[in-house]
């Protein structure tokens, strides 16, 4: 078990830091034109030279690397070239509220695909009826227009939640519950229809499994056999695709973020992007990176903790 | 060089593949739903491609007497915030948006399809290349690397959506290169090599129109995603201003949410409607192309053939044992039929007629070959028939109360603690999630009431009873720690762990190795002595019945044809088809008289007895 979890550990280091080096190397490439960007085309000669200059950007692209790695071996990842916030404090600061609604949506998708997947594979019917749309409406329509449709109805016409805006857990937990309700909702679509579809398929499957009807000889009710036996080896799979649909949240809160008002990482990632704040945008692909790797890290040791194969080999 | 048989093979392939092609878009344009997003689909593209001839206004041109403007017949739509003409925009918005879907779409499937090929056929260093690249570009989601190009590149509809699409390209390299390192070593493109075929040729004629169809199933996903990921990069505002997308015009509405809403409906329709004709097309795409895979090999291994409508003949029955004449009768099957339904109401009946009864202390035999219904009866006693298979005659009687007509929570009280069962693969019969104790100890809690210590010094016992050298050591095992014969002599310890009158073997042997048979035959027999079971008794070996059984019936097509004392039946077989199968017992151990050797053992111990 603990040379699987290193074995994890380094491939995923690896994955951190290959990804660090790529990013670098595209975002900074650009040397002097990405002064002459900053400061707008009517800027001389001489004020975009300074400005390199001032921001590093005339070294060699290799020794612009090197002292960012020195600087994320100190806990420095630069600050930002319009408000010289540091870096590090900028996404620190947003993190919680854009992982309240990111893992709220990871639990929100576990519990319903679980609950909606048994049910589909059990007792068919109008519950599998009841999945297939919520499937096809999860894969085809984007978060976004889910979430502008939620902010319409239940926010606008209904007026039952604010339709933006974000209220800290600390303030008042209900208003947090209702600030952020509505996109998580909006983010878990996508991630229920995914993850419902592989645990109803993947269900199936195990309950045609030999030591189903061996398990139900011995004795036991179909439901114990159903949600001790075959939803434990069910899960893998459908943990395995949450595992993917957490990268595709990271991805989607940016846009939901955005139409809630909610001051987290996506917007940040919005006005670095339109700003062309590079430092910024580098630690958003590292902090992003590293939260996949997280994931992932759990994703593998539950897997090994359902199934003892993955765990021994 | 070139074998003309080969050609011959391969060109027929080809034909039917041609074939299969066309008739798949016939048989897709059969669904409705296909139709409809086709349809719709094409009403898109349409839009995309001669819209912008039909606008009325410049979409860029603003207007500060138009703000907002309502519905008219210079503006058929109304305007939006800048006074711009809200019908031409959509026209125009159409074309740019499919065109950059479009143009990620391509690039995905050039990288992928290219890529998954060159992996897939070639293999090599290239694969363990490209998988690496393949894990680096879904690490991150794809609009953080959008958001991050477009802080370097600035705003570019074009540039962002061949970013996308390089993004996207694993959606088809994983396809075509699993589909491709699956067909590559099929016979016919070994076939097309030997021929003398070109690399290029194979990979042409052969392997892409194997991957044609998946990859169809694929583009239409890709597209979706490429469509909402493009509109959310424009809502976000984040695009060039200059063209009007779907995206940048619910942008639009969203900032005038509260003065002008509908601004939102017709790119929400636009964006939604896609994205949905798109996941539906990709679906029954997907279900035709299963369907036509479907059809070629559609054998169930758990149900045997219908029984062919053959005359009845009477039963061949032998008298003459009378050893367990006064032990009570623990089961009685009177006439059972089983059957399955089929999809179209009907029901296949696969056994029909069967009767049969064990004494306790008995061991009914039943053999036949495979589909012979023999299993399906084993199965009718403990109520556990896979899924549309149910008793639809006869009876069942155990212990003088009729199984067959048991509520569900009836039969579960009388299994494991009145009937035992031992499958036939030990292994797929124990799950591999949990420890071989764990699986032991659960239903005797359940059903013995037992505490967990108390279950687990059962265990070991049992474990111990069944001939496992280190029960301790089993006990905390799982099950692929274990040899099969550990494995089966485990399913053993469960299926009499709550002490069964009755116990059901379905070949308990069929699965082991030759070695341990004996020792797990030998196990049978002392266990079932020693509690004074029942037993029904599953296999096609004559040997073992002549082994273990008392009473033999031979089943063939879901019948019993011929029943009685082993030692009767063995000494005068009368109906043809026992006879056979003793001719071909006889064909197989040639002179070696081991049929002869069994009868004599099964003489022995039942003197013994």
């Amino acid at each position: 078990m603990l040379s699987f979890i290193a074995r994890r550990i380094v491939s995923g280091v690896i994955l951190v830091v290959a990804i660090s080096v790529i990013a670098f190397l595209l975002l900074y490439a650009g040397g002097g034109n990405i002064a002459r960007r900053l400061l707008g085309e009517d800027a001389s000669a001489q004020t975009v030279a300074q400005k390199s200059h001032e921001l590093g950007l005339d070294q060699p692209l290799i020794s612009q690397f090197g002292s960012w790695v020195s600087g994320v071996f100190h806990g420095d990842f630069g600050a930002s070239w319009f408000t010289s916030q540091p870096v590090s404090d900028a996404i620190v600061s947003r993190l919680a509220v854009t992982l309240s609604l990111v893992l709220g949506a990871t639990i929100l998708i576990a519990i319903v695909s679980v609950v909606l997947g048994v049910l589909a594979a059990t007792r068919g019917g109008w519950v599998d009826t009841v999945v297939q749309v919520v499937s096809l409406v999860g894969t085809a329509i984007p978060g976004f227009l889910i979430a502008l449709g939620l902010v319409v109805v239940f926010a606008i016409d209904l007026g039952w939640v604010a339709p933006t805006g974000y209220v800290q857990f600390t303030t008042s937990p209900q208003g947090w519950i209702s600030s952020i309700i509505l996109p998580v909702i909006a983010l878990s679509l996508g991630g229920i229809a995914g993850v419902t579809q592989q645990i109803r398929g993947s269900m199936l499957d195990s309950l045609r499994q030999d030591y189903v009807r061996t398990l139900k000889s011995r004795g036991l009710s179909s439901r114990s056999v159903v949600l001790k036996h075959v939803l434990r080896n069910a899960a893998g799979p459908g943990l395995a695709v949450l595992g993917v649909h957490f990268v595709g949240l990271l991805g989607g809160v940016v846009i939901i973020e955005q139409i809630f008002a909610i001051p987290g990482i996506g917007q940040v990632a919005v006005t670095a992007t339109s700003q062309g704040d590079i430092p910024l945008v580098m630690g958003l692909v590292v902090a992003t990176a590293i939260l996949v790797v997280l994931l992932n890290l759990v994703v593998d040791l539950a897997q090994g903790w359902l199934n003892p194969k993955v765990r021994l080999s | 060089m070139i074998d003309p048989l080969a050609g011959d093979l391969t060109d027929e392939i080809q034909a039917a593949v041609t074939r299969s092609s066309r008739s798949l878009l016939r048989r897709l344009l059969k669904k409705p739903i296909a139709v409809a997003s086709l349809s719709f689909l094409l009403f898109i593209v349409l839009i995309a491609v001669f819209g912008p001839y039909l606008a009325p206004h410049d979409p860029n041109a603003a207007s500060a007497a138009d703000v907002l403007g309502p519905l008219s017949a210079t503006h058929p739509l109304g305007t939006d915030s800048a006074g711009r003409d809200v019908l031409s925009r959509l026209l125009f918005a159409t074309r740019f948006s499919i065109a950059g879907a479009a143009l990620a779409l391509i690039v995905a499937a050039l990288i992928g399809v290219t890529g998954g090929l060159i992996a897939g056929y070639y293999g090599r260093w290239f694969e363990g290349l490209s998988s690496w690249v393949v894990g680096i570009l879904q690490a991150l989601p794809g609009i953080v690397v959008l958001l991050a190009a477009r802080a370097v590149l600035g705003p570019s509809l074009w540039t962002s959506m061949a970013i996308f699409g390089v993004l996207l390209s694993p959606a088809f390299y994983r396809l075509v290169y699993s589909t491709v390192t699956a067909v590559r070593d099929e016979l016919y493109v070994d076939a097309a090599r030997v021929s003398g075929l070109t690399d290029g040729r194979i990979i042409s004629r052969h392997i892409l129109t194997v991957v044609r169809g998946p990859a169809l199933v694929q583009a239409s996903f890709v597209a979706g995603v490429a469509i909402s990921i493009q509109a959310g990069l424009d809502f976000l505002g984040l695009g060039d201003l200059s063209i009007p997308t779907w995206g940048s015009m619910l942008n639009e509405g969203f900032s005038n949410i509260y003065t002008d809403p509908v601004l939102m409906l017709w790119p929400s329709l636009a964006i939604g409607l896609t994205c949905v004709s798109l996941v539906l097309l990709a679906n029954a795409l997907r279900d035709t192309l299963e369907q036509s895979g479907r059809k070629r090999r559609r054998t169930r291994r758990d149900k045997p053939a219908s029984i062919p409508p053959i005359e009845r003949e009477p039963i061949v029955s032998h008298g003459g044992d009378h050893r367990f004449d006064g032990a009570e009768v623990l089961l009685a099957v009177d006439r059972l039929a089983v059957g399955y339904g089929q999809g179209d109401g009907s029901i296949t009946t696969v056994v029909e007629d069967v009767s049969l009864t064990v004494r306790r202390g008995e061991v009914h035999g039943l053999i036949g070959e495979s589909g012979s219904g023999k299993t399906q009866t084993a199965w009718s006693v403990l109520r556990l028939l896979p899924d549309g298979g149910r008793i639809v005659g006869g009876s069942i009687t155990f212990e003088g109360q009729d199984l067959a007509g048991k509520t569900e929570a009836q039969m579960r009280a009388l299994r494991g603690l009145k009937i035992g069962y031992i499958p036939q693969e030990p292994m797929s019969n124990l799950d591999a999630s949990f420890t071989v104790g764990s699986q032991l100890v659960e239903p005797m809690r359940v059903k013995l009431k037992l505490s967990k210590s108390a279950a687990k010094a059962r265990a070991l016992e049992l474990l111990r009873r069944v001939g496992i050298p280190n029960p301790e050591r089993t006990f905390n095992a799982y099950p692929h720690e274990i040899s099969g014969g550990m494995a089966q002599r485990v399913l053993i310890a469960g299926a009499v762990s709550c002490d069964p009158d009755l116990l059901i073997a379905d070949e308990p042997t069929t699965a082991l190795d030759v070695t341990v048979q004996a020792d797990v035959l030998d196990l049978l027999r002392s266990l079932q002595s020693e509690l004074n079971m029942g037993m029904i008794l599953v296999t096609h070996n004559f040997g073992v019945v002549a082994d273990l059984c008392d009473t033999v019936s031979v089943m063939r097509s879901g019948r019993i044809v011929e029943t009685g004392p082993v030692l009767e039946l063995f000494a005068r077989p009368q109906h043809p088809y026992t006879q056979s199968l003793f001719d071909a017992v006889l064909d197989e151990s040639e002179g070696s008289g081991s049929v002869a050797a069994d009868i004599e053992t099964a003489d022995t111990n039942g003197a013994l007895r």
